[in-house]
């Protein structure tokens, strides 16, 4: 097997991956750098990203309550130390990509413009247009093409951490093109790969969101936590899943049921006018919307569409004018895959799973419990966004926590020695035995879309917006079932140039592993909290559990749940207050 | 009454076919969806062997780029519905090489785009503290269209000169650089020029248009080029004839 | 190595496939008696500089069937690639008024009227 010396590999090339590689091409030119990604740079999932990146900017705004509106919006899971550092660090972050060149909406004076978001007391996010994700992507990208240290190995699909002596050695890869598999031999690795929304059968996600990088910390010893925090996104499209930013909202959409009625008044988010008003009814946070959806499709309040039941996102208020300059993805999207022209008509939506909030256990470096692994982005968890992320602090996050992971990932190379070549090789080995066997085996049962079909029927059941007891069990009673169900999985491409077939069975393997990680997380937490919603336990217990979860990896066992202190510094957890009268 | 659509599809496997050959599939009709969704059925129930590239599935990631009845489309944004009596023709793009059935080789893309240095090239370097660059919104608007690539190759696919040379730079990468030279904050136009004013650039483009007809966000790269040609001209009269100017 | 990546031949009949590349072959294959038409007036200054017998020679020329006959499709040619011209100013010279773009068709508008001025010009010039 080929193999690649390297200081630093990243894997991942979105928001996060592409920072913390400028981060250390600019630390240090001379450190050699590989950056990994399954797909060319410009298709991260990061590029499907709408709303807005949230710092403080403005006068009439300040650092404190940017760290009220997450630490509250987090439900008091956040690590405060970590939010203390993460609002401090957001607006030098954002000025930076302005200065790379990221056309940010302007206010008349030519200053940044700020636009309202869920959850956030002041309007504090940042955005371009409706598509702040792309135009954030695609500056990050182009602009680390001005750093020759960066190498780029576009369409690499990494399958394993290579280990050694308690040490994070490297990561092994394959070739998509060729399918010929590479050792990347490194002292430091960082892990950028997204989340892993592919889990559920209704999602905002791409094909690409299938949690391999929490996969493979995962397997290699580190913790996920606070995986059972999986964030509904109360705007998709129903079907497609298709998000409709909550930018919409931000520019003073309105939520209706059946009736016309704005329900969220119902739910303790009114009352409903002034409009547009932060905090309140539609700029609530989105574990709330997303819950309040529940109760309306329980009471028979929502109307039917043929991929299921919906609310409706009306927008015609704000005019044609407004919408094409501000909202102008959000129209062509209702067009082209809903029917609908918002200037005209509402939207019909319904929650989607968004994002995840837990995922690879690191401290506020960055750093995993395995010396020489860091991780950032949304496959990381800090944790920042607790127990529910509030809208625009995600793309935020890939900045900070990318260049703090690109920074940390360069010191510890430069103070730390290379692990063995053979070390590396022998690592490698047993991941290409593994492969190898997937393409020779014969008489499999099973087919990666029939296990996949059941991984989502599942998981959608047990581990939706509320969640008890009984099912979460079946969940996991039926994942460890799929677990040993992949073993027969049958590849119908064994061939090397481009083989997808062998992707996504990789790519199922490790959304197992990931759902696992959730379900049994959800199951031990007996409380409500943020997006973690249980029928048999509807209230929030800090006395048991102001804790994150810690989902350790156990092979062909089901995983082992333990639990870490969150750190509270300056806000002791309180009621979670939204609507009322204006701010 | 449930109808039925069909796919023919250019296949082609390095390992077992010497060339590409079509193979045809039936999938189910459905009115709201879309050429990917007939693609994935295929892979879920009929032949997982095919291959092609897709994450977003709302026409923002540039992954399914491919000829659909001639035509260079992005697969998430063809709507079956309009393609509905006929048989549906499935290649991919033209004009790059064929890595594996739908998946091309974009090498050649990825080096014409960064040879044209697309990053913001200021003459002042600024820090946090300096502030955001002054922007107004009209200076936003003069480059931000430039700014809406996907980088999905379709102009690529649909010019005839990137058919004809090779070594073309291209539409998308030329609309990029342009972007960069109508940014107010940016002051590397004539960095860029060597690339983009060169025979390969801009100069290899004949205003066929056809790069802007297809292109799915409204980038009109066409016009970027065009644009760029006027003021590349400008800049050699003015490098020329002016006094103290550079050569 | 197991990649084998194909190249797809480009056909020399490649334009005739679609409905626009026709019309720029067509769009191109004009501009071919633009040229053309220049060099007869390059030949006219010539005739013309060599004295009065070349020059009511060159006329005659221009008179006969087939010189009228190549001067109309001269003219309808030349129309026709001046309209496609206009048709893309456009595109190459967006113009905006205190932040506003100036629609296409004012801008299209414009290259008729300065077409029609210069022809008004020409046309009195001549005598007619």
């Amino acid at each position: 097997m080929d193999l690649i010396s390297t200081d630093i590999a990243i894997i991942g090339a979105g928001g996060a991956g592409l920072r913390a590689a400028i981060a250390v091409a600019e630390a240090d030119p001379s450190l050699s750098l590989c950056l990994l990604s399954k797909v060319y740079p410009m298709r991260s999932h990061t590029v499907a990203a709408e709303g807005g990146a949230a710092a403080v900017i403005k006068d009439d705004d300040n650092l404190d309550y940017h760290f009220h509106d997450t630490v509250s919006g987090g439900d008091w899971l956040c690590d405060q130390d970590a939010v203390e550092l993460f609002i401090n660090m957001a607006p030098r972050e954002l000025l930076q990509m302005e200065h790379w060149g990221c056309p940010w909406s302007r206010e008349p004076s030519g200053k940044v413009a700020v636009r309202p978001f869920g959850g956030m007391k002041i309007e504090r996010t940042w955005y371009a247009a409706d598509q702040s994700g792309f135009h954030m992507l695609h500056t990050l990208f182009q602009t680390s093409l001005k750093y020759p240290s960066i190498r780029r190995f576009d369409e690499y699909y990494a399958t394993d951490l290579l280990v050694e002596d308690g040490r994070c050695a490297g990561a092994v890869a394959i070739e998509m093109r060729s399918g010929r598999m590479v050792a990347f031999q490194a002292k430091a690795v960082i892990i950028a790969t997204g989340g892993c929304g592919r889990i559920f059968p209704f999602t905002t996600n791409g094909a690409i969101k299938t949690g391999d990088g929490m996969a493979m910390a995962y397997r290699a010893g580190v913790p996920l936590k606070d995986m059972e925090f999986i964030q509904y996104h109360p705007t998709g499209l129903p079907g497609t899943g298709i998000l409709m930013t909550e930018g919409s909202r931000g520019e003073g959409g309105l939520l209706i049921n059946k009736d016309g009625y704005r329900y969220l008044q119902d739910y303790g988010l009114g009352p409903p006018d002034p409009w547009p008003r932060l905090k309140a009814m539609e700029l609530g946070p989105r574990d709330r919307l997303s819950q309040a959806f529940w109760h309306e499709q329980k009471k028979g309040r929502t109307i039917r569409t043929p991929h299921g039941d919906a609310v409706l996102l009306d927008i015609r208020h704000l005019g044609e004018k407004k919408i094409n300059e501000r909202l102008p993805m959000v129209r062509e999207l209702a067009q082209s895959y809903a029917g609908v022209d918002p200037v005209h008509q509402p939207i019909p939506v319904r929650p989607v799973v968004h994002y995840t909030m837990g995922g690879i256990h690191t401290d506020i470096d960055a750093a995993t419990p395995l010396p020489g692994l860091f991780a950032a982005g949304e496959c990381a968890c800090v944790s920042i966004n607790g127990a529910n992320r509030l809208g625009s602090n995600s793309l935020t996050e890939l900045l900070v926590f990318g260049a703090r992971a690109g920074r940390g990932a360069a010191a510890f190379a430069k103070t730390n020695p290379t692990v063995s070549a053979s070390a590396a090789r022998e690592g490698a080995h047993a991941a290409q035995a593994r492969i190898r066997e997937l393409l020779v085996r014969e008489r499999g049962s099973e087919t990666v879309s029939g296990l996949r079909k059941a991984m989502h029927d599942t998981i959608e059941v047990g581990a939706g917006i509320y969640r008890s007891e009984s099912l979460l069990q079946e969940t996991c009673r039926v994942l460890a079932d799929l677990r040993l169900r992949y073993d027969a999985v049958q590849l119908q491409d064994r061939s090397n140039v481009f083989n997808t077939d062998l992707i996504q069975v990789l790519e199922l393997g490790c959304m197992l592993q990931v759902a696992e990680a959730i379900a049994h997380s959800a199951a031990r937490r007996k409380e409500s909290r943020g997006s973690h919603q249980r029928l048999d336990h509807p209230e929030r217990d800090d006395a048991n559990y102001l804790k994150h979860s810690l989902a350790t990896y156990r092979g062909s066992e089901a995983p082992i749940v333990s639990y870490c202190d969150v750190v509270i510094t300056r806000s002791k957890p309180a009621k979670r207050i939204y609507g009322g009268a204006a701010a | 009454m449930s109808e039925n659509v069909m796919l023919e599809i250019l296949r082609y496997r390095p390992e077992l076919d010497s060339e590409p050959h079509f193979q045809t599939y039936t999938i189910p009709y459905r009115d709201d969806w879309v050429v990917l969704d007939g693609l994935n059925h295929i892979k879920d129930h009929v032949d997982a062997t095919l291959s092609y590239r897709w994450s977003c599935h709302m026409a923002i990631c540039g992954s399914c780029g491919m000829m659909i009845n001639g035509e260079p489309r992005l697969a998430c944004h063809a709507f079956l519905r309009d393609y509905r009596h006929d048989v549906i023709r499935i290649e991919p793009l033209d004009h790059f090489p064929i890595e594996r059935d739908l998946v091309i080789v974009m090498d050649s893309f990825i080096d014409k785009l960064s040879s044209v240095k697309p990053y913001l090239i200021a003459n002042q370097k600024k820090v946090a503290s300096d502030g955001e660059n002054l922007q107004t919104p009209l200076q936003l608007m003069a480059f931000k269209q430039y700014t809406l690539c996907i980088n999905c190759l379709l102009c690529y696919a649909a010019c005839p000169q990137c058919g004809l040379n090779e070594s073309f730079v291209g539409p998308a990468a030329l609309a990029l650089a342009h972007r960069y030279n109508l940014d107010s904050r940016d002051d590397g136009k004539e960095q860029r020029a060597e690339v983009v004013a060169s025979n390969e650039g801009i100069w290899e483009c004949t205003f066929v248009g056809a790069c802007s007809e297809v292109c799915p966000k409204h980038v009109d790269p066409a016009a970027a080029i065009q644009q760029t040609k006027i003021s590349a001209s400008l800049d050699w009269f003015k490098a020329r004839l002016l006094p103290g100017a550079h050569r | 190595m197991s990649r084998r990546p194909y190249t797809r031949k480009v056909k020399r009949s490649w334009w005739l496939g679609r409905r626009r590349y026709v019309v720029y072959m067509v769009r191109e294959l004009t501009s071919l008696f633009v040229g053309l038409y220049c060099a007869l007036l390059v030949v006219g200054l010539w005739r013309l500089a060599e004295g009065r017998i070349a020059w009511d020679g060159f006329l005659a020329a221009l008179a006969s069937p087939l010189g009228v006959l190549f001067q109309l499709i001269c003219l309808a040619f030349a129309a026709y690639h001046s309209v496609t011209w206009f048709a893309l100013t456009p595109k190459a010279m967006p113009l905006a008024v205190r932040g506003e773009p100036v629609p296409a068709k004012a801008i299209v508008g414009m290259h008729y009227g300065a077409w029609a001025v210069v022809s008004l010009i020409v046309l009195i010039a001549a005598g007619i």
